[in-house]
């Protein structure tokens, strides 16, 4: 929990007397409200998923997306205020294509990673601009294999085997060290995050939730799309069977 | 002193005044040019006929690889057959470098298309009415991309086959041509094609047509390729020739039917 910065949190241009920026930790807190978003480096790919937190009944299945694709090799699971991160993929969307009708290839995910996480750097520098209340997983396939990045509000990025933001973070980040990614294939990994985001939705406290999942992989011919809808299903039983096995317990 | 530093002041601002408003050129408006815009264009490499039917299973495209200079065939293995998206395949006549750009365009438009990710795809209807919107634009800015193009592919079972020139014309046909192909091809395709004909009989048309456009265009090299589209995809054969005959008696004294001075 973070103190509360009286006086010295009016302003993302202000620094506290121990050094922190308290506009920027306010922004993060949006993001640790969101519902859970995990990305897993496997062997062959990357694999998103997004446990979408559902507001009202009214909600169309399959409306507001929560990943989206930046490019034909590369996609984004937003977290946090789902404005903000519709920026921050309409910017990563226009970095990717500039790269690319500059240099001829398809952009390299590092230089798209450093690119998007300028950007939200940026909007930590003027008064008159706030910063983004939401933190993207970056998956993408390149000429260096599968990679996988995260950036938060502050504009901080770094390259994850596996990485997760927003509410069941702590456990989803325990799940995840426990596998064996390297030597998984994205096919498993769709399985195991799905169990992963059923695992650490809380029943109690949030009701419904849909689940969103997407890959990037060479079972994909490395393009990213969302996971096909009979493994999703397969995922989702084999998820849920896995939840009653922990009930039973 | 003064009075120079007040002159300049006026000259600054008459300067600022015309920033962000060109006075000549593409983007000014009509109304302040003192003399026409012209962008005269002529087209430098081009390509020459480029073939279009439909067929039972959809559409098969044909067209050569050269790429002419005027009257040099400079190039002779220029690419003039191109698959958009999933349901497309885009066949170009013309200034090459204008086609690599629409090309380009293209790639643009089905990869947004491709980020939505809903399972919808542009079909050919479609990219062919942005192709339209495309040239009947630039040619109202008297800056033509210097092309026909024939566009032709399926989608839901629906063939769909059609062609844009450089001043916007459009039209959707059973069968259609461009440049040299619009007078050698057509009135083969009127008299022989028929619908729901099978790949082997469609191919056998086209390289009838093109046998011909080889012997009569001066701008046909013999390397053609074909290219078919289905509702499973585009394929784009790899190139080859077609077999010329010269021996013909016809050929042997050319001049026989129509005697001249020299």
């Amino acid at each position: 929990m973070g103190s509360i910065g009286t006086g010295y949190d009016l302003s993302v241009t202000t620094f506290s007397p121990d050094g922190r920026v308290f506009q920027i930790e306010y922004a993060t807190k949006a993001v640790d409200n969101s519902g859970t978003v995990i990305g897993i480096k496997c062997k062959d790919g990357i694999v998103l998923g997004v446990e979408k937190l559902i507001a009202s009944k009214m909600l169309l299945e399959g409306s507001n997306r929560r990943i989206h694709a930046v490019h034909n090799h590369a996609g984004m699971a937003v977290a946090g205020l789902a404005a903000d991160g519709r920026q921050i993929v309409a910017r990563a969307k226009s970095e990717a294509t500039s790269y690319e009708n500059t240099y001829g290839e398809p952009i390299p995910i590092k230089e798209l990673c450093e690119r998007v996480a300028s950007y939200v750097h940026l909007c930590t520098l003027y008064w008159w601009l706030r910063p983004f209340g939401s933190g993207v997983i970056l998956g993408g396939y390149d000429r260096d294999g599968p990679q996988l990045y995260m950036v938060e509000p502050s504009g901080v990025a770094y390259r994850y085997f596996g990485t997760a933001i927003g509410k069941g973070r702590q456990a989803a980040k325990t799940e995840i060290e426990k596998l064996k990614l390297s030597e998984m294939t994205c096919r498993e990994g769709v399985v195991e995050v799905a169990k992963i985001i059923y695992g650490v939705h809380d029943e109690a406290k949030d009701k419904a939730f849909e689940l969103e999942m997407s890959w990037i992989c060479d079972e994909s011919k490395k393009q990213h799309q969302k996971v096909p809808a009979d493994l999703l299903e397969e995922a989702k039983e084999a998820a849920k069977a896995a939840q009653e096995d922990m009930d039973a317990d | 002193m003064l009075a120079a530093a007040q002159k300049d002041e006026k000259k600054d601002q008459a300067l600022k005044n015309l920033v962000g408003h060109p006075q000549t050129g593409r983007d000014c408006p009509f109304t302040l040019l003192n003399s026409p815009i012209s962008h005269t264009q002529y087209p430098y490499v081009t390509g020459t006929s480029v073939l279009g039917i439909k067929y039972k299973d959809g559409v098969l495209l044909a067209s050569d690889m050269g790429g002419s200079y005027g009257s040099t065939l400079r190039y002779k293995s220029v690419q003039r057959l191109k698959p958009i998206g999933k349901h497309t395949l885009l066949g170009a006549g013309g200034e090459i470098s204008d086609f690599q750009e629409i090309v380009r365009y293209l790639d643009e438009l089905i990869l947004y298309d491709n980020m939505w990710d809903d399972g919808n795809s542009l079909g050919p209807k479609e990219v062919h009415n942005y192709l339209n919107r495309l040239m009947y634009n630039r040619r109202n800015k008297f800056n033509p991309l210097w092309n026909t193009l024939v566009l032709g592919g399926v989608k839901n079972g629906q063939k769909y086959l059609g062609t844009v020139n450089m001043i916007g014309v459009h039209y959707e046909e059973n069968h259609v041509a461009t440049g040299f192909g619009n007078h050698l091809a057509r009135p083969i395709f009127r008299d022989e094609w028929h619908e729901d004909m099978t790949f082997e009989e469609g191919v056998k048309l086209l390289e009838k047509c093109m046998l011909v456009l080889l012997y009569r265009d001066r701008s046909a090299v013999n390397k053609l390729q074909i290219a078919k589209i289905t509702e499973e995809g585009a394929t784009i054969s790899e190139p080859y020739a077609i077999k010329t005959h010269w021996e013909l008696e016809a050929f042997k004294n050319p001049a026989t039917g129509a005697v001249g001075s020299w």
